[in-house]
This record gives C-alpha cells, structure tokens and sequence, in this order.
C-alpha cells in the first residue's frame, strides 16, 4: 500500500486509480499533506487524465478527490474544463459531484460555465421530478449574471411544475435570483404571489422565507392566504413553522387591534382605562370600540398553540415569541413551561432562551416566578449560562422570595469561578436597591464580604457598596466608617501620594494619564495651576446616584429570539415589529370570496378545498388524476370517522384482544380499553370524561344536555323547558361554582375541558377520535383536527361563517329611548364570553344633543337556564356618538326572548332580543361521506323536510347557497353530486348537529331536508327556509 | 439563511468548509479564534459573535466547532437546531461525529450537507429521507461499488417528501417485526452539603427503536399518563391524541428516533436514590488535608444502583492525593484537578468509600471552599417517576410485531455540595 505513494507521478490506468482514489479519499490529511507539496499541478494533471477516460470508475474517483479538495479549501478551480465535460455523465453520483463542484467554482469560471447550462435546461423537462428538481438547483446556484433570464423563465416554469418538490426549489431559486439581480423584484414577486397560494405544506415555508427575503413589507400579499398558511402550519415540516411564525407575528402586529389595552385597564383600575379612552376618543373621534379580538388574530394564537410541544427548539422559541408579542397578556403564561423545558438542551440553546427569558422576567417576573429553581445555577454550568440565570434569578426576586434567592447567592460567592463570584455581588447590590426591606441585610451582607481572601470579591464589593451608599448617603455613616477602618494608620495623605507615584509607572498608558491629571488637581505644587483651586468642586461635585439596573432592560424592542435581540444591535436584515394600528385595517381583506367557492363547489371542480382544513391534502399529482380522491384527500373528520366504520368492522380480529381486555385487565381498562367500547356504548364514555374532569361543573353540564338529549326525542315541543329545568336543578346546587366557571370562562372561554364536554354533547352522533385511523390514512388527521376554529370536539370542527348578514334588528327605537337608539346584529362568531352563547353587537347611538351618561344593562329577564354576559358601562356617549359593544347571549338553543333593561343615567327601557333560529347555530366543516353518516343517524323523528317550488334560475348553486346562509349561519358541505346541496351546522348551547339538505329535483321543485336532534329548531328553520327559498 | 459551513477541530484547524452561496474565505473564522482565545474554555465561546460583515453561529459538538456564516437576521436557535441536526445526522451515519469520521467520508459529508441545505435554507434533514437519497456507508457497500462503479445515491424522489408523512420511507420490510421502547429517566438534582435537596426534578425521554413492515399505526398508552407534566413530541404523534385521551398514537419512522421527552413536574416528590457523606477538611499551616466520602443507598425502590461514578474538581492548589478506595478504582488527573472514582454498584452490606490526604501545594493558602461533587448512576428496570407503559397497539398491519418496553433510570445533572457550602 506504501507504494501508492509514490505511484503518483506515474499514475494514468483507470484499475489503478480506482485504489489511489480510494486511498486518497479515505486518508484526507495525509494524501493532502502531500499534495501540499508535490506541487498541485503534477496531481491535477493525473486527475484531469482520469475524468478524461472513458470509465466511470476512474471519473468518480476523480471526482470524489476533487470534492475532497473543495472541502479542504483548496483552489481546483483549473480543473474546471475537465470536469465540467462530465456534467452530462449517466452517473448519477459522477453527475452530483460535478453540480458540486459547478456551484463552487462556475462564478470565476463565467464563459466555461456556460458550457453546461444546456445540459441543465433539457434536464428541467426530464420527467423525473428530482431531476428537474436538482437541475433548478444548480442551475439558479451558479451565480453567472448572463444566465437570468433563463433562470427567470426556469422559475416561471418551476413555479407551475406538478411535483411540490420541484415548486418548493423554485421558491428557493427565488431568493438565488434575487440576490444575483435584485432588478428581477417585480416579476420574482409575481411567482411568489403565485406561490403563496399554494396549498402543498412543502412549499409553504419555503416560499414564505422567499417572502421575507424579497419583498417583506408587501403584506397584501399575505391577506388572503393568512386563513390557509395558520391552518397548514401544524403540517409545514419544522424550519418552515419558524420562518411562518415570525412572518405572521409582523403580520399580525400590522393587522389587529391590541388585545393590550383593556385588559391592562382591567387589570389596573377601570376608571382609569375608560378615562384614557374618553381622551382618545376626543382625538380618534368617534372610531372607538370596545375591544374584541379578531377572529382571524385568535386563530393564530389557536393553531400555534400545539408547537410548544415541538421537539425543534426553535419552533417553541417562534411561538413563544409570537404569544409574547400578540397574544393577550392573560395568555402568554403558557410559554413559561415550555421554554423552562428547553433549559435542558444542549448549551447553545440555553444560552439563547436564557437571554430571550431574561428579557421577558424583567417585564413579567411572574410568569417564571413558579420556575424560580430551575435557574439555579450549578457549578458545571459554562460561565455565560451562570451570569444569564443570575441575571434571571435577580429579575425575579421579590419580596417573597428574596430570602431564598439571597441563601442561594451567597453559596455562589463562594464559587471557584471568580468572574460569576463578582457578578453575584452585583446581582446582590441589584437586589438591594430593587427591595428595599433587604437593603440593610444586603449592605451588611457585602461588608462582610470585604474581608473576603479574594481581591476579586472585594474588589466587586467595593464597587457594589459604593453605588448603594450614593444613593443613600445619608444613613450609611457606620458603614463608611467600617471601610475606612479596614484601611491602615497610614495618612491618608501619604497614601494618595504613594498611589499617584505608583500610578506613573503603570503599563497601561490610560491609568498614567489619569494619574498625571489628578495629581495636577490634588497635589499642591508651585507649578499647580489655577485649576487646583476648583479641585474640590471638580472631584466633589454633585453626582446623579447610579442606577443598579439589568443589561436586558431595554431589549425588548427587538423582537424576541431574533438574531438582533440575541446581540442587542440590529441586524443586517432586521425587520421591525410594528406597534399595533389604531384603527383595525379591514378585516374583510383576509376573506376568501363566497362566489368563487360556489364555483369550485361544481363536480367540475372536484370536491376539495373549500374548507381550510382540507387543503393540507392536495398531493398535486395524486390529485389530478384520481377520482376517489375526496375520499384521500377528506377533511380530516372524513377519514378519521368515515374509515372507522371500516375499522369497526374489520378491527373486530384486530382488536380482539383489546376488546376482551375490560375484562381481564381492571385498572388499566377503565383508562384505555374504554375508549373502544365507547364507541359502541357512548353513555359510558362521557361517564369516563366526566369522571375524569377535574372540573365538578361538568358533571351538571353534561347531565343537563343528556337529560335533554333523552327528553327531546319523547317530547320534542317541551325540549328546551326540560333542559332549562334540568338546569336550574343543578344550578340550584351549584350556583357558587356555575359562577365560578362562568368567570374562569370569561378569561379564556378555549380551556380544554369545555371541549371535552362538547365531545360528549355528540357522543350519540358519533365517537370523533375513539378509534386509532388507519395505516394508510393521511396520519396528521387527529393533528388537523385542532386546526379549525373549533372550540368543541375534533370531528365536527366549527368553520369560519361563509357569509355574515349585515342585517341589524332594532333593540331600542330613538323614540322610546328618549333619543339613545340601539340596534344589534348577529357576527357570527364564537362568542368570545362563552362557547355556548351567541355573540351579539350592540351599537348605540346617541340622537340628542346632550351627553348620555352611563349606559348599562341593569335587571335580566331571562328564562330559566338562559345566561347573559353584558357589556361593560359606558361612561358617556357624546350627542351624535355611536359605539359598537359585544353582548352574549346562551339560548339554550330557544327562540324565547332574552329580556332585559337598558339604562342610562336616568332612565330605564325594557328591551328584548329574539333571535332569528338561524342564528342559533354555528357553521360546521364536514366531508360528504360524514354528513351522510351523520344524516344516517338522524332520521325518523328528527328529520323534517318539505317540498320547494320555485324557478330554475333560483336553483343554481350560488343562489341556494346566498339565500340558505343568509337566513341561517350554516356551513358548505362539499358535494359531489350538483344537483345536491348540503350544509351542515350545530346549535351553539348543546352542540347538536343540524343538516340541511337540498336535493334538486326535475322541472322547477327541489326537496329541503333537516335533519337535526332539536327538532323545533328543524321545525322552525323548515319554515323559514321554504318562503326564502321558493322567493324569486 | 445559512451561507457557510466551518467544522474546526480543538487545535484550531479547519478541516472542512462549505458555502451554500458564494464563497466566504476561511479568514473569516479569524473572528472566531479570537473570541475563542478570549473564553476560558471551549465551553465559554459565545455560540453567536458579530464581526463586521458577518455573524457567526457555533455549536461545540464532540470535540468539534461547527461555526455557520449568517449575513443577515436570522433566528439564532434556528441556526444552531439545525447545526447540531448535522451533527445527528454524521453520528447516524457514520457512528460517530468525529473528525476522523468526517474526514474518511467526506463525500458523503458534503452530498449531506448539499441535501440538507439549499441557499442555506434547510431541505431535507429527516433521517429517512436522507438515506434514502444517500445511502450511509457500509463496508460491504463500498467494496461492491469499487468493483461495480455503482453508486451511493439514490436516483428517484424519497416518497416521503412528497406524502402527509415525510419522516417514513415507503416500502419498509423486515422478517422480524419488533418495537422497541426505552424509557430512560435522568433525576437531575442540587443537593446541598446537609443532604437536604434543594432542587430535583425528572427529565425522562422515550427513544424508540422501530422496525416494522409496511406502514404500521401505532398507539402507545401509559398508566399514569398523568405524571407526564410537559412534553415535546417527535412530528409523527398526533397532538390531538394525546390532548383528549393521553395516547401516543403515531405512524413511526423508521429505525432509531427519539419519540418523546418529557419533564415530571419539580412538584412531585423525587425520590433521591443515593447518599453522598464527604468530608474534606485542610488543616491551617500544613500541606496537606483530609479527603473522605462514602456512598450509600437511599431510596432506590429495592434495585441495584450501578455504574456509580464520582466526579470533584478539586481546588487549584491541589498537588496530588493519596487515597484507597474500599472498591473501584480511582484517578487524579493533576493537571486538570479532577478527581474520578470509578465505584461500581453499592452494596449495602459494605458501602464503598475513598478516603486518604490530599496534598497541596505548599505555601499557597488552604482553598476556602470544598469542592462540589458530581455524581453518575444507573438503575435498570426501573423509572423512578413510576411511569408505566400500559399498552402498544398496531393498526393496519396484520402481522404480529415483538414488543418490548425497558426501563432506566440515570443521574442527569446530579450534583451535591453548593459551590462547597
């Protein structure tokens, strides 16, 4: 084997270099010692020799001696002629070796470079997606200007390829070209406009990074794929979730009102928050509302939520940095434990978290307080993570915890690693000025520490007491004296002297000159000149007390885990987090538009992607060519449910054991076994979560709603007087705890058991995710269900209403008001007070000419079982003014009449509000296969349906589906067939599912079926439908 | 994003480079020796420095730097995530991250570090995926490809790329079909000289070793789920699974992986399963000091506790120490000042000690402190949280897969005295 090496010289055959190659490539550091200095051109003249034969073997190993080089650093780039003859080679390995090097060397190669570029443009129609993919790569990563327009038209090309794989390297090749010939901008924005819509998870994060890096601040492109990109983000692989996040946390800065504000003022004092509101208000005018938050705003904080349980830690970074920066403040808690759980990484993500958790402690000590342990330091800890969670530690102190902080810190003063000794004593001295209770121990504490053996510690004391006795000069006369002291009997004066001598001598030029100036001032010479006289004043004047404050005070104006925060200067690239507008920016541009759909809706356009929840499962390719791919490409709760049937069936031999196991096995069964058996037998499973549910207000909830369940099949008509009886009973029992709830709801109405308990409301319908889903199914289903804007269970998602009405209904006449008029209308969107309440907006306006003073709701008169979350007092209404609140309503799925009073300062007028049956409901996603199903299930006494006549021109899908969603706020259920037309909603109080069905028929008729467990509201909505719809 | 790659072993030499845009000269690593000469330890090197046209992003890895060049605003943990994935990703390769590893393949490295990045955006960097792009080297696969000129890459598309479940390749088949499960728990603890517990808490992680046929559904379910206070999943567990019924129900990838990590709140009790007794005292005016410790078992649930190992950096002004271990064998490495004590496991009939003098350096003051201990061990078939696994089921398969579930229980970052309290 020795011998190879001096074989090099006389190296050619292609058998021989196939071993040198080998060796070459396998002892780099030897072989490259050598090429060092047998000089390279002997070497490269044998390698060109090898990508010059004719055997693949011998090129390849060329090659791979060529990559080593490049790897190494060193210059190949002579050999480019030679190699770049092999960019056609069959070879697939050969092929990528030469791309590798072609990328490397192709900017200082222009003209060769060229040679290949043909070679590339025929492989961008190969047939196979790779290669198309990998032949963009390289293409737009050869950095010759002369190339732009082809690259320009590759990516065109690229940008419309069926293979997602290859549309997601054209977002790539977006940026190469940019930052080739920024003069491209306008037409590379077109392909990422294009890009953005589309629906395949792989190209979104890539084409959102080409977003940021192109044209940031074109945030109207974002608008309408804002729905689309937080419903997809779940499935975006993890580097893509990072860049989406930090997008959407730009985008949502720019686009929604600050959920700050009132709860600040609530938190504070109320009178305070209104004041500031009124003086606002005189310079906005009249634009002010209360606040409620955007749907589309609470849809991202909703679907980033899962991330947190991300295993990338910079995903859980991105969503702890967007709860920080747009969530409401009462919402952010939920990061803590998830960052905390970072500090276990390895030691550069610590750093970053600490630094990042550091900023946040110092506005928010309340969020970490209950992980205040899990900064202690430890003495294997590197020094840079000891002075972040000191930094940390000191943040948090309080005056709870301060005696515990002040133990721990003192053991850290003894640390062997003096640099984090010095900065606990500063972190000391901090937390003296911070708490006052503490100043006199922690003042004490740091006398003693003076006469500490190491000259570091005292050094630091020294310093530290200094800055604290500045700020309280007054006290401190025993401690100077200690200090003083702790000098010897040596004048002071000589003292001064001998320093100031020894000062001339110092190595460092800064302390001689330092010395030399103040000796002029101090020391009384002949040569003294007249500044000497104003010695004292100069040295002695009056100084502002230092502040003991953290470096991270002011970070956070740099958005959280960016580079910039980590370095506290802003980065090249940094793009600013804006304040939040005043005024909300139309939040109607985000809408994706009703007719449009209608159309997509056709058989023509197969069924898919009307609801965001199913777009994840366009596999572009598979898409276009498969009939059955609804079923592939189902919504999520399609396949979950629809596919346990199947599983039901033929799960019998698979499950067996699992179903015999409640038996035999005890405990264990009753936690997991259940979850098949409820399937059969739903009674029990609610039995099981409502035995699990901490929350004892559940047991009454879910009784009521299973008591009514049973009631409204024996007696439809009383349906809702025995739910509101049934309700009254336990409410009765437990009004202390109903209102404790109520409370807890109004703070977060998302919390995890309310969706439990609607889970069980459907039970009887169908068991959502009791059953593991197949093999083949898409496996992110169970993941998507959280997608929607659902607050309930996971097969029966709550969608986005397709259409709002803007129709108002008076509550109060300016008549009857003595001039103050109201009148309301239903948004339909899920409460933000209560998931089982009907969101309603009041606006009110004044028509006098004279202030109106305190406007409030004052006695309810609710039938029972009814609730009611009122707005918050209006402190006055200019003359001419008008403000929007937000009401809730829970009507137990009635139409009775919500009663009560509103008042202003003076007066007293009942008002009443009845609401139109189709605003009981909140739409639903479903897939065809599911509806049927569910409609299966719902026939006999809960179906009612009648017969419609009306002119052909009124039975074209996008008319059916104006008038069905203007009287009721239902759901599109896509459709196969065009001659049926479905929609799918539940009742907001109980969350039964109500299915309309409109079958069209020949000549001028049409069937309308509901199918729904409230057969009144069936009933009631049959009704209201047929005159709409027969209307012409 | 990413526009260059260093790897820099510990004498400062940079062995291999990689520029996913145009070319960066090594000298910009200048910045980075800097900044390393001016930390103590390698441990120290801030993982992100500012020079003037760039900013470099490091991670220190098995005796590696990995410095990535960044122009622009980036998140940092970004940056570093990904580089310690290449780390995983040569370790999965080739066995180990090591120079010398790197350096026997470094076409495989750089057809990695191709796939995994491009414009220094990251492309493809699950493991199945990979391989399937770029087959890892085995000794019999390099042999046959010298003699047949074929190749280590792959020609087609991974599948997974392009389906809902790109952490799985397609058309997986083995004879025998087996899951594997480890449930390692680490008690990482401050103890302080008293033996009272300042603070302790569980950090468990399950690793899963998957080798099933064909495209298995799997739900894992525990129980006591309940114990489990925070967790991080691999991307394959459905969330919602877990929010509503507490099941880890997952189509798994291929192979090794890590299925989740979780943390047992600091709340619980932790039982703490040795007891550490040490005693080192200097006399004042001599040179030379008393060095005691013994070992003992506290709560450790009846198993055997093993593989005990004990670590103190001792104080600088150590020389030397003269000691005799009643088992085990131990080491004194003057240079660095660490004391290692190889115990082995405790047997309660005799419990293991170290006892002797330590010699200081004369003249120099007796160290103020005592030093802090670090301590290892290992506890088999037990998860000191008490978590259990219940049950694994498998759905669209029709085979019968061997299952298995172990248990393990490890001193994470354990450590007893306060800075020598």
């Amino acid at each position: 084997m020795s011998s190879n090496s001096f074989a090099y010289s006389e190296q050619s055959g292609g058998g021989e270099a196939t071993e040198l190659g080998q060796e070459a490539t396998s002892t780099i550091s030897p072989s490259g010692a050598f090429g060092l200095f047998s000089s390279d051109l002997k070497k490269n003249e044998d390698l060109k020799q090898m990508l010059e034969s004719n055997k693949d073997s011998a090129k390849l190993d060329a090659m791979k001696r060529i990559v080593g080089m490049i790897a190494k650093g060193k210059n190949a780039s002579e050999l480019f002629p030679a190699v770049v003859k092999n960019v056609a080679s069959k070879n697939i390995e050969i092929k990528k070796l030469v791309y590798v090097y072609l990328v490397r060397y192709a900017e200082e190669q222009q003209d060769l470079a060229l040679l290949s570029i043909s070679t590339f443009q025929r492989a961008l129609k190969d047939s196979n997606q790779l290669i198309r993919a990998s032949a963009l790569r390289v293409l737009s990563s050869i950095r010759v200007p002369i190339i732009v327009p082809i690259m320009m038209l590759a990516i065109k090309e690229a940008s419309a390829d069926l293979s997602p794989y290859v549309r997601k390297n054209a977002a790539h090749a977006i940026q190469k070209l940019y930052s080739l010939d920024p003069e491209q901008k306008e037409m590379l924005i077109e392909v990422i406009e294009k890009l953005l819509k589309d629906k395949s998870t792989l190209v979104a994060g890539s084409v959102v990074m080409a977003f940021e890096e192109v044209c940031p601040d074109r945030i109207d492109l974002i608008h309408k794929n804002y729905r689309k990109l937080c419903n997809l983000l779940v499935d975006v692989e993890e580097w893509g979730q990072v860049v989406i996040i930090h997008m959407l946390t730009r985008y949502a800065r720019t686009q929604f009102l600050s959920p700050w504000k009132e709860e600040d003022g609530l938190e504070d004092d109320e009178k305070n928050f209104y004041d500031s509101d009124d003086e606002q208000k005189e310079k906005t005018d009249k634009t002010k509302k209360s606040y409620t938050m955007d749907p589309d705003h609470r849809l991202l904080i909703r679907n980033t939520k899962p991330l947190l349980q991300s295993r990338n830690a910079a995903v859980v970074m991105a969503v702890a940095q967007l709860y920080w920066h747009i969530s409401p403040k009462s919402e952010v808690g939920i990061i803590s434990k998830s960052l905390v759980r970072l500090l276990r990484s390895n030691r550069e993500v610590q750093y970053i978290v600490l630094q990042n958790i550091a900023t946040m402690s110092i506005q928010r000590k309340g969020m970490f307080e209950p992980y205040l342990k899990s900064f202690y330091v430890r003495s294997t800890d590197p020094t840079m993570i000891k002075t972040l969670k000191l930094e940390i530690l000191t943040n948090l102190a309080n005056e709870a915890n301060i005696s515990t902080l002040l133990r721990e810190f003192q053991t850290y003063v003894k640390s062997q690693d003096k640099e984090f000794a010095a900065a606990t004593i500063q972190a000391i001295g901090r937390c003296a000025t911070n708490i006052s209770e503490v100043t006199d121990t922690c003042l004490n504490g740091l006398v003693c520490l003076l006469s500490n053996r190491d000259e570091i510690v005292v050094a630091e004391s020294v310093v530290v007491i200094k800055k604290l006795l500045q700020m309280q000069p007054a006290q401190h006369g025993e401690i100077i004296k200690h200090m003083a002291k702790l000098l010897d009997s040596i004048t002071t004066k000589l003292l001064t002297q001998y320093i100031l001598n020894l000062g001339k001598y110092d190595q460092n030029y800064d302390i001689r000159d330092r010395t030399r100036f103040i000796r002029q001032l101090i020391v009384p010479n002949e040569k003294s000149g007249a500044l000497s006289k104003y010695a004292k004043k100069i040295f002695l004047a009056q100084k502002p007390a230092p502040l003991l404050e953290s470096p991270f005070k002011d970070r956070d104006h740099f958005q959280l885990g960016t580079l910039s925060h980590t370095l506290n200067t802003k980065a090249a690239g940094y793009l600013e987090l804006s304040n939040w507008p005043e005024v909300a920016p139309d939040p109607s541009v985000r809408n994706v538009e009703v007719i449009e759909l209608a159309k997509e809706w056709t058989p023509a356009g197969k069924a898919k992607k009307e609801n965001p929840a199913q777009k994840f499962y366009s596999e572009s390719e598979e898409e276009e060519d498969s009939s059955d791919s609804s079923s592939d490409s189902d919504s999520d709760s399609g396949s979950a449910s629809g596919e346990q049937d199947e599983q039901g069936g033929s799960s019998e031999d698979s499950s067996e054991d699992s179903s015999s196991e409640p038996q035999s096995d005890s405990e264990s069964a009753s936690e997991v076994g259940d979850k098949r058996a409820a399937k059969r037998n739903s009674k029990s499973k609610w039995k099981r979560d409502s035995e699990d549910g901490e929350n004892e207000n559940e047991k009454s909830r879910t009784s009521d709603s299973s008591s009514a369940d049973s009631s409204s099949v024996e007696e439809s008509s009383s349906d809702s007087e025995s739910e509101s009886e049934s309700e009254s009973e336990s409410e009765s029992r437990k009004v202390t705890k109903e209102k404790e709830k109520k409370t807890k709801q109004d703070i977060n109405p998302l919390t995890k058991d309310v969706s439990l308990l609607d889970l069980d409301d459907f039970n009887p319908v169908s068991t959502p995710v009791a059953l593991p889903t197949p093999a083949f199914s898409p496996s992110l289903i169970a993941d998507l269900e959280g997608l929607n804007l659902s607050t309930t269970s996971s097969v029966i998602s709550v969608s986005t209403p397709v259409f709002v009405p803007v129709k108002t209904h008076v509550l109060l006449h300016r008549m009857s008001g003595k001039g103050l008029a109201a009148h309301y209308f239903f948004p339909r969107q899920p409460c933000i007070f209560g998931d089982k309440m009907v969101s309603i907006q009041v606006t009110l306006n004044n028509t006098t000419d004279r202030k109106i003073e305190n406007i409030h709701i004052g006695g309810k008169k609710l039938p029972i079982g009814m609730q009611m979350h009122v707005f918050n007092p209006i402190e006055s209404l200019e003359p001419e003014g008008s403000i929007t609140v937000s009401v809730g309503i829970d009507f137990c799925d009635s139409t009775q009449t919500a009663s009560f009073q509103l008042c202003t300062k003076d007066d007293c007028f009942n008002v009443s509000i009845q609401p139109p049956v189709g605003e009981l409901l909140l739409p639903v996603a479903m897939s065809e296969k599911d509806f049927k199903k569910e409609q299966g299930m719902l026939t006999g006494m809960n179906e009612t349906s009648t017969v419609i006549i009306a002119a052909p021109q009124n039975f074209t899908p996008s008319v059916i589906l104006q008038k069905v969603v203007d009287v009721a706020n239902v759901g599109v259920v896509p459709s196969g067939q065009d001659h049926i037309h479905r929609f799918a909603a539940k009742t907001v109080h109980s969350g039964s599912l109500l299915l309309v069905t409109v079958g069209l028929k020949e000549g001028s008729t049409a069937q309308l079926t509901i199918n729904t467990e409230k057969t009144v509201i069936g009933s009631v909505l049959l009704r209201e439908l047929k005159p709409v719809l027969s209307q012409g | 994003m990413i526009h260059s790659l260093f790897l820099i072993n510990c004498s400062g030499d940079i062995f291999l480079e990689k520029h996913w845009k145009s070319v960066v000269s090594q000298s910009v690593c200048d910045y980075f020796f800097e900044a390393q000469e001016k930390a103590a330890d390698v441990e120290n090197v801030p993982p992100v420095i500012s020079t003037p046209h760039h900013y470099l992003i490091s991670i220190y890895r098995d005796k590696l730097f990995f410095v990535s060049v960044i122009q622009t605003e980036v998140p940092p943990l970004f940056v570093i995530e990904f580089l310690h994935r290449v780390a995983d990703t040569f370790q999965d390769y080739f066995g180990e991250c090591s120079e010398a590893a790197i350096k026997d393949n470094v076409v495989i490295v750089y057809e990695l570090l191709e796939e995994m990045l491009d414009n220094g955006f990251p492309l493809a960097t699950e493991s199945n995926i990979l391989k399937e792009l770029i087959k890892p080297p085995t000794i019999l696969r390099s042999v046959v490809n010298s003699i047949t000129g074929s190749s280590n890459v792959g020609d087609t598309l991974p599948t997974g790329q392009l389906s809902n479940i790109p952490w799985r390749r397609a058309g997986v088949k083995y004879t025998n079909n087996e899951a594997y499960f480890d449930v390692v728990e680490e008690i990482d603890a401050i103890i302080d000289k008293s033996g009272s517990t300042v603070f302790a808490e569980i950090q468990g992680v399950i690793d899963a070793c998957i080798k099933l046929s064909g495209m298995p559904d799997l739900s894992l379910s525990f129980m006591n789920p309940r114990l489990l206070d925070d967790v991080s999943f691999h991307p394959c567990i459905r969330f919602k699974r877990w929010e509503s019924e507490r099941v880890l129900s997952f189509i798994p990838p291929d192979g090794n992986f890590r299925l989740i990590s979780y943390r047992v709140s600091s709340q619980n009790l932790v039982a703490i399963p040795v007891y550490v007794k040490h005693c080192i005292s200097f006399k004042e005016n001599s040179s030379c000091g008393r060095f005691d410790i013994t070992i003992g078992p506290k709560q450790n649930m009846g198993k055997t506790i093993e593989g005990i190992t004990v670590t103190v950096h001792m104080p600088k002004v150590v020389l030397n120490m003269n000691l005799t271990p009643t088992q085990g064998s131990y080491t004194f490495d003057p240079v660095t000042k660490v004391l290692t004590w190889d115990v082995g496991k405790i047997t309660p009939q005799k419990l293991p000690s170290l006892k002797g003098l330590v010699n200081l350096q004369s003249g120099a003051p007796k160290p103020e402190e005592n030093p802090s201990l670090n301590i290892q061990f290992k506890i088999q078939q037990l998860a000191i949280s008490g978590l259990k696994v219940n049950r694994l089921d498998m759905y669209g398969e029709k085979y019968k897969p061997f299952k298995g579930v172990k248990y393990v229980t490890k001193a994470g970052k354990f450590q007893l005295g306060r800075f020598g309290r």
